[in-house]
C-alpha cells in the first residue's frame, strides 16, 4: 500500500511536469502571453514561499519559522549572498527556539 | 558537460551550487522528520529520487504518520506538485532536452532548475543552468535525506536547528531578484495573499494554484 502510495506520487508529479511542456509545444504562444506565464511561475513561487513560511498543515507554524523566513527576505532585499541568506534564516529560526519562541 | 559549465557564468555556477547545498540542509531536515515518524530508509530514498519534490514528500510522509491511508496521501501530494504543469508552460522549449533526454529531463523540473532557469537571458544559458541545478537537486535531495534519516536516529529534536526555514528561505531567495519588477511584485503578493488567506479552508496544494488568479492583475496592467 505505502510503495503503491509512492508509485502514484512518482507518477502524478511527472504527469504534471510533462503537460505543461507538451501544452507548450502544442500551441503557439504570443510574446505577451510568454511574459504573463513567466510572471505565473513567480507567483507560483512566492505563494509557496508565504505558505511554507507561515503554515503547518491547516494552522500557523508557529513566529519561530515566520521570522527566520522574515530575515531571508531583509538579507535578500539588501543583496547579501545566497549562503548569508540561508543560514542567516535557519540560524534566526534556532536561536527563537532556544529562547523558547515557538 | 564541459560546455554545459562554460555556457554559465561563474556567479550562476556559484549560485546554483549554494542553491543545492541549501536543498541538501532542506533533506537533513526531511530524512530526519521521516525516521521520527517510523519510516524505513527506503521511504525517503525512493520518494527523493522518485518524486523529487520536496513540499509534496514531506506531505506525504505527514499524512500517513497521521494515520492517513497512503493512496490519499499520494492523491494530496500530487495536487501540491499540480505547479509543475504551469511551470512546463513557462519554460521555452527545449530547455528541458529533446528526443530521449527529454524523458531525463522533465524528471529534473523543480522549483530552483525552474527558477534558474528562466533567470538566464539566453536559451543556451537557461538549458545549462536547468540541467547543471536539476542534476545537482537530483544528487543532493537524495543524499541529504538519507543522511538526515541515518542522523535522525542519533539527534532527536532536528527541528531546534531551523532546518524547516530552509526551504521558504532558499525560494524567497531565488525568486527575489524577479521581484524587484513592479508588476511580477505586485502579482506575487497579492499571489500570497491569495494562498495564505486560503489555507485553511483548501485541501494543501491548492491554496497555491488559487494564488494563479494574482496573474490577473498582471493583464490588467499590461492592458491599460
Amino acid at each position: 500500500m505505502l510503495a503503491l502510495g509512492i508509485v502514484i506520487l512518482a507518477v502524478g508529479t511527472y504527469g504534471f511536469r510533462l503537460s505543461g511542456q507538451v501544452l507548450r509545444n502544442r500551441i503557439t504562444i504570443p510574446a505577451r502571453a510568454r511574459k504573463l506565464l513567466e510572471i505565473a511561475a513567480v507567483v507560483l513561487l512566492a505563494a509557496l514561499v508565504a505558505v511554507t513560511a507561515v503554515t503547518q498543515g491547516h494552522g500557523f507554524a508557529g513566529f519561530a519559522r515566520l521570522a527566520g523566513v522574515a530575515v531571508a527576505g531583509l538579507l535578500a532585499w539588501r543583496k547579501a549572498p545566497f549562503i548569508v541568506i540561508v543560514l542567516g534564516a535557519a540560524a534566526t529560526t534556532a536561536a527563537l527556539r532556544l529562547l523558547g519562541v515557538t | 558537460m564541459g560546455s554545459i559549465w562554460r555556457t554559465l557564468d561563474r556567479r550562476t555556477s556559484r549560485d546554483i551550487a549554494l542553491a543545492c547545498l541549501a536543498v541538501w540542509l532542506y533533506g537533513l531536515s526531511y530524512g530526519a522528520i521521516a525516521i521520527t515518524h517510523g519510516f524505513a530508509l527506503w521511504v525517503p530514498a525512493a520518494l527523493s529520487v522518485l518524486v523529487m519534490a520536496g513540499s509534496s514528500e514531506l506531505l506525504f510522509v505527514g499524512v500517513i504518520a497521521a494515520g492517513g491511508n497512503p493512496i490519499a496521501a499520494a492523491l494530496a501530494g500530487v495536487l501540491v506538485n499540480a505547479r509543475h504543469l504551469p511551470y512546463g508552460l513557462a519554460l521555452p522549449p527545449g530547455v528541458t532536452g529533446t528526443g530521449w533526454r527529454r524523458i531525463f529531463g522533465t524528471q529534473l523540473m523543480n522549483d530552483e532548475s525552474v527558477v534558474f532557469a528562466l533567470g538566464q537571458d539566453s536559451r543556451e544559458k537557461q538549458r545549462a543552468a536547468f540541467w547543471v541545478c536539476g542534476f545537482g537537486v537530483l544528487v543532493c535531495w537524495p543524499g541529504g535525506a538519507v543522511m538526515g534519516w541515518l542522523l535522525g536516529g542519533i539527534v532527536h529534536n532536528t527541528s531546534a536547528f531551523g532546518l524547516d526555514t530552509v526551504f521558504p528561505a532558499i525560494i524567497l531567495a531565488l525568486v527575489f531578484p524577479a521581484l524587484r519588477d513592479r508588476v511580477t511584485l505586485r502579482a506575487g503578493l497579492t499571489g500570497a495573499g491569495i494562498a495564505l488567506v486560503s489555507v485553511p479552508f483548501l485541501p494543501a496544494g491548492l491554496p497555491v494554484l488559487l494564488a494563479l488568479g494574482a496573474v490577473i492583475t498582471a493583464c490588467w496592467h499590461s492592458a491599460s
